[in-house]
């Protein structure tokens, strides 16, 4: 499988905290690949930093083949890298319309507002926010957000798409929803990270699991296998009092 | 909105405004004609400050920083013996470039950061010129030509100056709410961050809003101290260059296009009236009436005379 996003020893550290500490990895076109790891893992600086919020401190990102580590984010945005956020970020004085007009005219895929508008009625129906399109953004509900985050990051047409905690705060029916959702993201043949702590999405979504824990990579490989690994149990539960010599034995 | 072409509105709206302004010419007294130069002048100002502050959302304090900036250039160079309207142009291309160079400092900065940052510019500009007295006159001031009319004529003059600056801030401005420009503007102010995640140049935005509102603060203030022919560094630097606008886009309805216009003429008419009535105090009673407005109308009057349209358009949506 060709690598579509590379990182190579990737680090970023805040003041004396490394939050990234030599990542590296590689996702291959069209996986969907789990990112976990628990809360201070580096999973969203690992996105801001790819995405350009955050600059590296050390190591290199290559995406379809080029370096865009150090880029400025919508530079990095316009080549076909788009997120969501964990804590949702609508417009939330515009429309639901017009938020996702909004990815379709800063991707540049259009150059007139109303083209973009035009343009943006796909999106909302495929997320299934079409009945709302002319609803103000701020007065959706949680899952409604969710759901613009998605279409506004689809509608900048990505390659890859980096989902962070797009099920927090959703309910069973709610996420049972989202999955289907992002099963009919990758067979439009975007490559997807997903970051996510309910393992029952991840096991459901992903063949492939990396998990972060204290900005290294502590796991990678096929879902199954990862999340029964006895160190990713410890990372997220907190290792139980055994001997190195152990734990070793184990690994 | 009407089905009309644009072109044919602007049209309108200009033959509207220049029949109105010939007509204070010919018939008003030097009263009405020096009121009016104001209301142009703060309705320069005041759009000025709407692109930066209002529709991006970056609230900026420079405005009196570029008057003043304009106001000198100007002095500067009619002193090097160019034309008054060779000069203008001249500090419109300066306050242009001196725009995007700050700009490119400081908008970076966010909230009340960038608000400081923009703030000192001011201070930083009138201290030079206080010191840099072999060019500027420093504190005793600087003389600028009178232009050779009548003094009936002059005031006449200026205030033509000054709506043909008001008229070209409100078509920019116009132009500029309806291009994707002003979307991003708005998009950056809401939310900066997402509108950088989903490739919108938010630099390039920000920095042309922030310079285009440059421009404009500089060519009011060469135009006042071709006006007022006297300017001194306490005068045109005044801080209240930078506040006045930002209350009059508060007044009429940031973000919007006829709200500074609306917002400047309330704004003139209440300064206006408690000059008169209150010689004391008016500027206490002008400050209070200021801090109602915002309490209990944040939107602007703008606000009030479209609330019936935003109720259609409400109701159409749900």
């Amino acid at each position: 499988m060709t690598p579509i996003l590379e990182l190579r020893n990737l680090s970023r550290h805040f003041g004396g905290v490394n939050a990234l500490d030599g990542v590296t990895l590689s996702v291959g076109e069209n996986e969907v690949v789990g990112l976990i790891g628990p809360n201070g893992a580096g999973k969203t600086t690992l996105v801001n930093v790819v995405t350009g919020v955050h600059a590296p401190s050390g190591g290199e990102v290559h995406f379809c083949g080029e370096r865009i580590d150090g880029l400025r984010s919508d530079r990095i945005a316009r080549r076909g890298i788009a997120r969501t956020f964990q804590i949702v970020q609508p417009f939330p004085r515009l429309t639901v319309l017009d938020n996702v007009a909004a990815g379709i005219l800063f991707s540049r895929r259009a150059s007139s507002l109303s083209r973009a508008r035009d343009l943006a009625a796909e999106y909302l129906a495929f997320t299934g926010l079409y009945e709302a399109c002319n609803q103000v953004a701020a007065t959706l509900t949680l899952a409604g957000r969710k759901r613009l985050e998605l279409a506004k990051s689809l509608a900048t047409d990505p390659k890859l798409l980096f989902l962070d905690e797009v099920n927090a705060g959703l309910n069973t029916a709610e996420i049972d929803a989202a999955l289907e959702l992002i099963g009919r993201i990758a067979a439009r043949g975007i490559t997807i990270v997903l970051i996510e702590h309910v393992m029952k999405v991840v096991r459901r979504a992903c063949r492939r699991v990396i998990v972060l824990h204290q900005g290294k990579v502590l796991a990678d490989g096929p879902t199954g296998s990862v999340l029964a690994d006895r160190r990713v149990v410890d990372a997220y539960l907190g290792a139980r009092a055994v001997p190195p010599a152990q734990v070793g034995a184990i690994a | 909105m009407s089905g009309r072409p644009a072109v044919v509105q602007d049209a309108a709206i200009a033959l509207i405004a220049v029949t109105a302004v010939a007509a204070v010419a010919v018939l008003g007294d030097n009263y009405v004609v020096r009121l009016a130069t104001t209301l142009f002048l703060y309705a320069s100002l005041a759009l000025s400050w709407n692109l930066i502050g209002g529709y991006a959302g970056y609230p900026s304090f420079a405005t009196a920083a570029f008057f003043g900036l304009g106001a000198y250039a100007n002095g500067v160079l009619q002193a090097a013996g160019l034309p008054f309207a060779v000069a203008w142009i001249g500090v419109a291309g300066i306050a242009a470039v001196c725009g995007a160079l700050l700009g490119f400092c400081i908008l970076h900065l966010r909230g009340h950061y960038f608000a400081i940052a923009s703030l000192v510019v001011g201070d930083v500009l009138r201290e030079i010129v206080n010191s840099w007295t072999s060019l500027t006159g420093g504190g005793m001031g600087m003389n600028l030509p009178l232009i050779a009319f009548s003094a009936d004529m002059q005031a006449r003059f200026f205030m033509g100056g000054f709506f043909g600056l008001a008229l070209a801030a409100f078509l920019v401005a116009r132009l500029i709410d309806r291009r994707p420009l002003g979307f991003t503007l708005r998009c950056i102010e809401q939310n900066d961050t997402a509108a950088a995640m989903l490739g919108a140049d938010t630099r390039f935005a920000k920095s042309a809003a922030f310079t285009i509102a440059c421009i404009f603060a500089g060519a009011a203030g060469a135009i006042y101290a071709s006006w007022v022919s006297y300017i001194d560094p306490t005068d045109v630097f005044d801080v209240l260059y930078s506040v006045k606008p930002i209350i009059m886009a508060l007044l009429g309805g940031i973000g919007t296009v006829t709200g500074p216009v609306i917002g400047a003429v309330v704004f003139l008419g209440l300064e206006e009236l408690f000059w008169r009535n209150f010689l004391e105090t008016h500027e206490g009673v002008l400050g209070l009436l200021v801090v109602l407005l915002v309490l209990f109308l944040p939107d602007g009057i703008h606000r009030l005379l479209t609330i019936g349209r935003h109720r259609t358009w409400r109701a159409a949506a749900s």
